[in-house]
């Protein structure tokens, strides 16, 4: 009895667990996963044929989970990483163009890279389901900066899907396949990192079978040629009153009726549920317009123009909705947002940011202590950037400052201290673009320091005009045998530079492999100072793996006991 | 039910396994849950944090509203801190007190520690002292979700099958090892909370 009254409490939670077991067993099971996943188990339930990326915070998850799926695997999906996010759309279009559904997912600069193709899909239209992921990064966790993709869509003169969270997301893949057949457009999905990066209980529905493939009636569609392209042109411009028909009648933008006319909000996406927040019965008080798919739908957002006094615009990224409603001249009723202060201009929102916005208060912590230190991001310890910097430092203290141009990656910490090595981060590919530049205005020497991956990404091009200038510059091609930064995905350059650098012509006696490690740091910075006075193009490869992909790699060898969850 | 955490720590120290085995659990108690984690640059020995809210009713926003969080729970002592103005007046404060040193002009230790034990409601621990002893020092992520496991509402077996499943391809020693973190952080925290 004395141990039946120690142990109640066990055996109680013990019942519970069991009837808990047998209860999920019958419920409809339910996935856990990030924004970016629910994405990828949508496309692969819509029947999806490829998916086409190259790794980009916050989007790469979308990508790796196709390629971990067994499902899609046995579905035969194509998921192979592509060399730049231009290669992946046109990729994609390729699919869509022989019948069969695709997707191309990219982080939101990467769009800029796909840009043409993108913009050009557009006029083309699609075939089989095109769909193309832009995941942006407002207040730029891991970004150069915060542009909002959904200009982009408005751009390209496509429709919009913009899910608030992961079951929409899931869902909207499998409307936006059928939308994108029916409709023949390209369909642009938009998220945010705080949808990306965030986990939810998902449910599935039926997979479908893939497309048989099979070309389009038109076969001139795809032909660019200004004659058919004018045609096809208007056709886009005629078919956009059918897509705002779309977002009028989409179960994604809905209205909720409010009693309190004074203000009407409208919140588009993910910010609808930093709204919803405010309000824990989920009750509130004004008339909602939720926005998850564009064009905007104008007729609902008449209705509630019309019925309150004035208009809160809730947008995570730039105001494109609230500088639709404002106008140049912000004559009408009063619109607040991001661009009268209501809201902060840049940055992402959150509960209580939206709490400010709707005067409410809201409570606050404690201070942070003084004292407490701030921790950025640095390079891993035996990460082989540090040792190719600390050897570039040294090869560098001859010249005057400002001459190291770099590129997205890793190695772009070493703009932190203690290195503090480099001078500029752009755009994928810059570093040997600018330095060419920059030689060209006399910097001579000047040096540039890209990545392995990055290189293949938006550097060859580059480099060709370096050979084809006789730049004066000197290149480190920082090759890590991976694509660190993104958590370790392959990269298309593997095994390939030297290959490259002299097909593209750069001459082999400067051409260079060193093995970053401290005990040859001599050698490297003799190596690094001869190419420096070198006035041509000189490639330096300082090569050895990334110690993240080593431990991974050796841990999955060895299973070590010791290996933390 | 309704429980707000955030999980703090430095990149590579654990914090998205301890939210993975708490979302299992949550999950199978036909819980709502969202999870916002971070990716990419801060990874690499930054700063990181998880916002992890468990509720019995549908949760709208996956950042944690500021000053509502209940619990704190981190792997590092200095960064426990970071995230004071997240915690509710009631919340509590757990955390590992072993330092990761990565940044020059990391604080006074003792400082830190004081100012944890100022906090009402407070479980401090060498968590990595724990995992050693137990022989495996990378445990000390999971004697750390043993230590807040008591403020969950979640069932004991709940997690612990959590732990199983998400370990189960890694071998009965790695899943044993790793229980009993998770058994000696919980006890730590029933005998001084």
């Amino acid at each position: 009895m004395e141990w039946f009254a120690k142990n109640i409490e066990k055996l109680i939670s013990f019942v519970n667990y069991i009837r808990n077991f047998n209860q999920n067993k019958f419920m409809e099971h339910k996935l856990l996963l990030l924004g970016d996943e629910a994405i990828a188990q949508g496309a692969i339930d819509a029947g999806l044929s490829g998916i086409y990326a190259y790794p980009g915070t916050p989007s790469t998850e979308i990508t790796e989970y196709v390629q971990r799926s067994k499902e899609a695997h046995e579905k035969n999906i194509s998921s192979e990483w592509s060399a730049n996010e231009k290669t992946a759309m046109e990729t994609a279009l390729g699919m869509s163009y022989a019948g069969k559904r695709a997707m191309a997912c990219m982080k939101h600069v990467g769009l800029n890279v796909a840009a043409d193709p993108f913009i050009n899909s557009a006029i083309t239209g699609a075939h089989g389901g095109l769909i193309v992921v832009s995941a942006d990064d407002p207040s730029m966790h891991s970004s150069q900066n915060e542009q909002d993709s959904r200009f982009y869509g408005k751009f390209a003169m496509i429709p919009i899907l913009e899910p608030s969270n992961q079951q929409e997301a899931y869902d909207m893949v499998n409307y936006g396949f059928n939308f994108s057949e029916k409709m023949k457009i390209p369909v642009l999905l938009r998220i945010t990192t705080r949808l990306a990066h965030s986990r939810a209980g998902v449910k599935r529905n039926i997979s479908k079978e893939q497309n048989k493939g099979g070309l389009h009636d038109n076969l001139k569609q795809f032909i660019l040629l200004p004659a058919i392209a004018r045609k096809q042109y208007k056709d886009l411009l005629n078919k956009q009153s059918e897509f705002e028909k779309a977002s009028e009648e989409s179960s994604f933008n809905k209205y909720i009726a409010g009693e309190d006319k004074k203000l009407g909000i409208i919140a588009c996406g993910i910010a609808n549920n930093y709204l919803m927040e405010n309000y824990p019965d989920r009750k509130v008080p004004y008339p909602v317009l939720k926005i998850c798919q564009y064009p905007v739908p104008k007729k609902i957002i008449e209705k509630i123009y019309d019925e309150c006094d004035e208009i809160l615009v809730l947008e995570d990224g730039y105001p494109l909705v609230e500088e639709l409603l404002k106008g140049l001249l912000g004559k009408g009723k009063k619109i607040k947002g991001r661009l009268d202060g209501t809201i902060p201009r840049d940055g992402e929102l959150n509960p209580n940011i939206v709490a400010t916005a709707l005067g409410k208060d809201f409570t606050k912590g404690k201070e942070i202590p003084e004292f407490i230190a701030g921790r950025p991001p640095s390079l891993c310890r035996g990460c082989s950037h540090n040792d190719t910097f600390l050897a570039l430092n040294e090869a560098m203290s001859d010249y005057s400052k400002g001459r190291v141009f770099s590129d997205i990656g890793c190695y772009t910490l070493s703009a932190l201290k203690p290195l503090e090595s480099i001078n500029s981060c752009v755009d994928m590919g810059a570093s040997i673009t600018m330095a060419i530049g920059a030689a060209d205005a006399g910097m001579i020497p000047a040096v540039a320091t890209i990545g392995d991956s990055t290189f293949t990404h938006s550097g060859i091009t580059g480099l060709l005009d370096a050979v084809n200038n006789k730049s004066p510059i000197t290149i480190l091609i920082l090759d890590n045998l991976t694509t660190a930064m993104t958590g370790g995905q392959k990269s298309s350059a593997f095994g390939k530079i030297e290959d490259i650098c002299l097909g593209v012509g750069v001459e082999k006696e400067h051409i260079h492999i060193i093995k970053p490690l401290i005990k040859y740091h001599e050698g490297n910075v003799k190596i690094i100072k001869e190419e420096l006075a070198y006035k041509g193009v000189s490639v330096i490869i300082p090569r050895r793996e990334c110690v993240q992909t080593l431990n991974k790699r050796m841990r999955a060898k060895h299973k070590i006991k010791t290996v933390s969850l | 039910m309704k429980k707000d955490i955030i999980l703090a720590g430095v990149g590579g120290q654990g914090i998205l396994s301890i939210a993975a085995i708490i979302g299992t659990a949550a999950i199978n108690a036909g819980l709502f849950l969202k999870q916002a984690e971070v990716h990419g640059m801060s990874q690499r020995g930054g700063d990181v944090q998880s916002h992890l809210r468990l509720s019995s009713e549908e949760i709208a926003s996956d950042l944690i509203p500021g000053g509502l969080t209940d619990l704190i729970v981190s792997v590092e002592p200095m960064e426990s801190l970071r995230y004071l103005p997240m915690l509710s007046p009631d919340g509590w404060l757990i955390t590992n007190t072993e330092p990761f040193v990565n940044i020059p002009n990391y604080p006074d230790i003792n400082k830190v520690i004081s100012e944890i034990e100022a906090f009402p409601r407070h479980i401090a621990l060498n968590a990595e002292q724990i995992a050693k002893d137990l022989g495996s020092v990378r445990s000390a992520n999971i004697v750390m979700l043993g230590a807040c496991s008591p403020f969950l509402d979640l069932d004991y077996y709940l997690l612990e099958n959590a732990i199983r499943n998400i370990l189960q391809n890694k071998g009965e020693e790695l899943v044993k090892i790793n229980i009993d973190a998770f058994k000696a952080g919980l006890k730590f925290a029933e005998e001084n909370k």
